[in-house]
């Protein structure tokens, strides 16, 4: 069994060596990973993301060795004469259980997140969110606060006639400012067909169903400006409604609480939205 | 039990186009089905070109955004219904018969209805892109409310699903009469080819899940003109009601395009391996538990709605379940190849190609279990990358793979080698230059479904949009290849392969009209590898 | 599943499936095209509604020469018992669907609607004062359709209970009279099932003409008008094809079609029957009662 010596050590060295490489490749290109965020929950989920991943490497990179150092050693051009061995209980049996341990180990955070995440309760406010086409309402349930959020992106940068900045479609014209270190509690709903309110650095995705309201809740560590985009196919500008998210410290939240002291109005809304036809 | 066939006054069909319409003949059945599916997958590629031309740059350079959604909506429907689910009904019906030492379908007169009423169908669904109010642009998933916005096309695309599905069902029961009812004397189930089991289980579920996707467009319909309110909160009824109807039928459905993919590579492998594929009868049952679980997991693919959680824990911990029956398949082949005489023609490429490529999707597919993870994945590009893995060098190369395979049998000419390598290694390069960098824009937050995209994704869209050209253009060669082989070509032996097992092989190239009249004999002990029976009561050898 | 040897009848080509798909095709699309709002769509509709009834005759009118002439043997009929038995398979899936619609109403949705559990900000944000009781009788939380009553369980639904159950007796009566080659009771009990079939129609739309004129119930009254109308009515429409497919046994019997032993288009109907019967006590027990 000389081989099968040697396939443990190319494949150990493999398995270590593609890890470290892909590793640093994943770092390297940091943007192009899933982001981090700036919640408790936004890391654990980022953990987990690589966790799951790192997984997946390791197995696919033994499994791969053992392919292609067949394909290489066993072949009819190099003289191989064919076994003929075609089953082996406890193989079977090893590979059955094995994966099976591997899941509970993934199994076993996912579920801790999971229910980290739907615990919406003790939340120190609330906003209700809901999804139009195309745009977003926000509502602040405990402070009569109440506006709507329509992108501010310009047809010409769209139709490429203008060079465009770069939070080219990320931008709003007025964003959801929410209190850092607060438990915020969000509602979202819909007022026509499905949305989804989706800001990836606080790993908060929900379905806004029209009828029916989903509960989220987040609470920020770092002040700044976060963004995303609507993630359920709602139609022709389904692509040209995101999502803006301010944080602010506590003290300046309360300070801007008070200055809403007008909210814009809903004819408002309606005409930047006949503007919006791209 | 044997069966040879009574002709009344034999062998006089009616020639040119009428044949074709009034065939009863599984292999004349068998090649419509795979000329549709081969033509549905130029049109569906069209629209995946025009996708990803839109695609190429961030703005709004060549189609309206309700175009785009409407292609993106058919791009789906024609792959799925029109493109893999027709081409493996084909290869069911070209290659059950043979395999199971059978005259032909059990039902011949409905083999020509369930591939007849298709082109119809898609005469409809493709009609309704000129219509005003253009095609559906609701997505392949049919969300309402949204879908419930489309113009005139909605009645027409509803109708032209309840058409794919009985033609489904139909297919699937004759597959089941087939294998359960003509197979020759001494072909026990567990002798049979896992493409023969992989279809019979796929033939279960369709037949499970169609009805159902059948039931829920009806809801749709009478939602949109009959005042009801399945859908609709305000009358009680729930939106996301049609997503838990559409997953119950849609996640079997995957499976539905990947078991007989399995089937395929299990009979390839062992081919090019000179060696008898590795645990036959844990194939048999990995694909049977595939099956079951496949119909407790459909809620994965709306972890976002907001369900209770307890749905969400069980839906993610069935979920990942699957990954231990689809890993025994894995582990299955590769120990099939170890320790085997291998050679390398286009099909085993093809083949391994599958394995690598499929479990990499995979993959992708489990880290998407992970219900708090799949909150940031979901409906981004990322599950766009999982799904074309898993379907494109999955189902697809698997068909390729199949007709490269069998192809000789069928012409009885043998294909151009060098040809079919090119295409295999064009096909691999640009298929991962499509498809990988999905994965990266889609952890870096691009949503599904959008025309245009921000600035920072811009790169890895271009290289996939190139990936994509060069892909197609790959088919085209193709094409060419099997209008060339079936032109002519140096003659194809009976067995063809000097590996290849199985009843087909024993029938000469190209194989007759009517495949055993007389019934082979496989009873006692059939060796796949020897290529005769022993009476022993040994297992299999 | 060892036979003897035998020979397995392959037709020839036939072009009924071909022009059953133009019907289908020509009906679908006058459908489509009346639902659309033109006023030729129901001529295509009924042009193609013709179309399907003759491949419907010329179809089995073959099927049926071919049986009679005994060109099939023990094998065919297999492949024609796997063939139906799998058809009702995927019918039962069917109405699994619009089951799995009414149990996921009245188990989930609607007490979210209501307010129960995490449904509390749906109730008090967007359908204040709405409660969830089944039946509904106030349509929803946006009181779709107006005000109806629910229908009630032990009238006529209970009567058309029995009357399919006796049927379900009939047929069975029926059937082992063609294996003792009763003809006289087959014909008798196969016309009672008809008949019994035909009254059950027959109720069942009296009892729609009751909802609709004096309990105000609709298929537009909310989801409880939804789930009953669309349950109700595909079971009835089964029905109606049951009874026909009956009345075409009948009449072969009456020319004496079928022996003993070789009968499977009568078997295929009785248990086309039993079928719709099982349905109907679904849908008793979950529709009209509790
Ligand atoms: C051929 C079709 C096919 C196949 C086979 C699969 C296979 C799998 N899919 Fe995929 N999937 C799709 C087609 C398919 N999928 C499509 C079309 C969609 C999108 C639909 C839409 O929204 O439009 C989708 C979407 C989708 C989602 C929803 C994502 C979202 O919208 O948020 C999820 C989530 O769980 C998922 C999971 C899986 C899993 C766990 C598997 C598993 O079966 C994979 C199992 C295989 C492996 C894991 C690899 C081999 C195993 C080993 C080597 C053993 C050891 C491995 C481990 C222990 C990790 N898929
Ligand atoms: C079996 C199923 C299948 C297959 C084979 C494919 C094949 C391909 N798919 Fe698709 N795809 C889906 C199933 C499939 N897809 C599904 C289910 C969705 C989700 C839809 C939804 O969101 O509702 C989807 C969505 C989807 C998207 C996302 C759209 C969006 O979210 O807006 C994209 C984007 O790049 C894409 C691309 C491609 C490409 C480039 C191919 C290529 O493999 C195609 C290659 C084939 C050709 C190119 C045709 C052959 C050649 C010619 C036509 C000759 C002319 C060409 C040249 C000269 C170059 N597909
Ligand atoms: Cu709103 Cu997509
Ligand atoms: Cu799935």
């Amino acid at each position: 069994m000389k081989q099968t010596k040697w396939f443990k050590l190319i494949s150990q060295y493999l398995s270590a060596a593609l890890i470290f490489s892909i590793s640093q490749l994943v770092w390297s290109i940091q943007p192009y990973n899933m982001t981090e965020g700036v919640t408790d929950i936004s890391h654990r989920v980022f953990n987990l993301h690589m966790l799951t991943f790192y997984i997946c490497c390791v197995i696919g990179v033994i499994v791969f060795a053992v392919m292609f150092y067949s394909i290489i050693k066993h072949r009819k051009s190099k003289g191989h004469k064919p076994a003929q061995f075609h089953e082996s209980v406890s193989l079977e049996f090893l590979w059955t259980a094995a994966p099976f341990v591997i899941l509970i180990v993934i199994a076993i955070p996912a579920a801790q997140v999971l229910i980290a995440m739907e615990d919406t309760s003790k939340a120190e406010m609330t906003v209700k969110v809901t999804g139009y086409q195309w745009m977003w309402r926000y509502e602040y349930i405990d402070h009569n606060v109440d506006f709507y959020s329509v992108l501010k992106t310009s047809r010409d940068e769209i139709h490429n006639n203008k060079g465009k900045n770069p939070n080219y479609l990320l931008e709003v014209d007025n964003e959801l400012v929410l209190p850092t270190d607060r438990k915020v509690r969000i509602l979202i709903t819909s007022n026509d067909v499905l949305h989804a309110w989706w800001v990836p650095d606080l790993a908060i995705k929900k379905d806004a169903i029209p009828g029916y309201i989903n509960q989220v809740w987040t609470k920020i560590n770092t002040p700044g400006v976060y963004r995303g985009q609507c993630a359920e196919l709602c139609g022709r500008d389904h692509g040209f409604m995101p999502v803006v998210v301010r944080a602010i410290e506590p003290e300046e939240f309360d300070q801007w609480v008070a200055d809403q002291n007008t909210n814009k109005s809903f004819a408002a809304i309606q005409n930047e939205k006949k503007i919006l036809a791209y | 039990m044997s069966t040879v066939a009574v002709e009344e006054h034999h062998e006089e069909h009616p020639s040119g186009i009428m044949r074709w319409i009034t065939t009863t003949n599984h292999k004349d059945i068998g090649t419509l089905y795979l000329w549709f599916s081969f033509i549905m997958f130029f049109i569906g590629g069209l629209m995946a070109l025009i996708i990803r031309t839109e695609l190429f740059q961030p703005g709004l350079q060549f189609v309206d955004p309700q175009f785009f959604n409407s292609m993106t909506t058919m791009h789906a429907i024609v792959m799925i219904f029109g493109v893999v689910m027709p081409a493996f009904t084909g290869l069911a019906n070209w290659l059950i018969p043979m395999m199971i030492g059978g005259t032909d379908m059990a039902l011949p007169r409905l083999n020509n209805w369930s591939f007849w009423i298709l082109p119809f169908a898609f005469t409809m669904m493709l009609s309704t892109l000129f219509m005003d109010g253009g095609g559906p642009a609701g997505g392949w998933t049919l969300y309402p409310p949204l879908t419930l916005q489309t113009g005139n096309a909605l009645p027409f695309v509803i109708f032209s699903i309840h058409f794919m599905g009985m033609s489904s069902i139909m297919g699937a029961i004759n597959v089941i009469a087939t294998i359960l009812n003509m197979r020759a004397p001494g072909m026990t189930l567990m002798k049979m080819p896992l493409f023969v089991w992989t279809w019979l289980i796929t033939a279960y579920l369709l037949i499970a899940v169609m009805p159902v996707l059948a039931g829920g467009v009806t809801m749709l319909l009478t939602d949109k003109f009959f005042g009801t309110s399945f859908f609709n909160a305000a009358g009680g009824g729930d939106p996301v009601l049609f997503q838990h109807i559409f997953w119950f039928f849609g996640h079997p459905e995957v499976y539905i395009l990947i078991l007989p993919s399995f089937g395929v590579v299990s009979s390839i492998i062992p081919t090019f391996a000179r060696k008898p594929l590795f645990g036959y009868s844990s194939m048999v049952y990995a694909t049977a538990s595939i099956a079951f679980l496949s119909f407790i997991v459909w809620a994965h693919h709306m972890f976002t709605v907001g369900m209770p959680l307890a749905g969400e824990l069980f839906f993610m911990f069935a979920t990942m379940l699957i990954a231990v029956p689809t890993g025994v398949k894995v582990f299955n082949w590769v120990s099939t190849m170890w320790k085997g005489a291998m050679t390398f023609e286009t099909p085993m490429l093809f083949a391994i190609g599958f394995i690598i490529l499929f479990t990499i999707g995979g993959f992708s597919g489990l880290m998407l279990a992970i219900t708090p993870a799949d909150f940031q994945y979901h409906d981004t590009y990322f599950v766009v990358a999982h799904f074309h893995y898993v379907l494109v060098p999955g189902s697809i190369f698997a068909i390729i793979a199949a007709v490269y395979y069998w192809l000789p049998k069928w012409t009885g000419h043998m294909y151009n080698e060098k040809l079919g390598k090119t295409h295999f290694w064009l096909s691999t390069i640009f298929v991962n230059v499509t498809f990988f960098p999905m994965h990266f824009v889609g952890l870096a937050g691009m949503p599904r479904r959008i025309p245009d995209y921000a600035l920072q994704f811009s790169d890895y869209n271009q290289i996939a949009t190139i990936g994509a050209f060069g892909f197609g253009f790959a088919q085209l060669l193709f094409l060419w290849l099997v209008v060339q082989t079936i032109r002519g070509g140096a003659k194809a032996t009976d067995r063809v392969w000097e590996g290849a097992e199985g009843l087909e092989w024993t029938l000469p190239s190209p194989a007759p009209y009517h495949s055993f009249t007389t019934p082979p004999n496989v009873i006692g002990e059939w060796n796949w590898f020897t290529h005769e029976h022993i009476e022993t009561t040994k297992t299999r050898s | 599943m060892e036979h003897t040897e035998s020979n397995y009848y392959i037709p020839h080509g036939s072009y009924w499936p071909f022009i059953g798909s133009i019907a289908i095709f020509s009906l679908m699309l006058g459908f489509s095209n009346f639902l659309n709002g033109t006023n030729w769509g129901k001529w295509l509709m009924i042009v193609g509604a013709l179309i399907l009834l003759v491949m419907l005759f010329g179809w089995f009118g073959a099927v049926i020469r071919e049986s009679e002439s005994g060109t099939y043997n023990k094998q065919v009929d297999v492949s024609f018992r796997w063939g139906m038995f799998w058809f009702i398979f995927s019918e039962v899936m069917f109405f699994a669907a619009f089951f799995g619609a009414l149990f996921y109403t009245r188990v989930y949705s609607l007490p979210w609607l209501g307010g129960e559990g995490t449904g509390a900000p749906t109730n008090n944000y967007l359908w204040p004062g709405f409660e969830a009781i089944w039946p509904l009788t106030a349509n929803g939380p946006g009181e779709i359709g107006g005000e109806f009553e629910p229908m009630p369980a032990w009238g006529l639904p209970a009567i058309n209970t029995a009357i399919l159950l006796t049927s379900g007796a009939t047929i069975t009566w029926a059937h082992h009279a063609l294996k003792a080659n009763h003809r006289g009771q087959l014909i008798i009990g196969l016309s009672l099932t008809v008949a019994l079939g035909a009254i059950f129609m027959v109720l069942q739309a009296v009892e729609y003409y009751e909802a609709y004129q004096h309990l105000g119930l609709t298929l537009g009254s909310g989801i409880y008008g939804s789930t009953f109308f669309m349950l109700t009515g595909f079971h009835g429409f089964h029905v109606t094809l049951g009874a026909i497919i009956l009345a075409v046994i009948l009449v072969r019997c009456i020319f004496g079609h079928f022996t003993p032993d070789q009968h499977f288009a009568f078997e295929a109907a009785a248990w086309y029957w039993h079928f719709v019967d099982v349905v109907w006590l679904g849908l008793f027990i979950f529709v009209y009662w509790l």
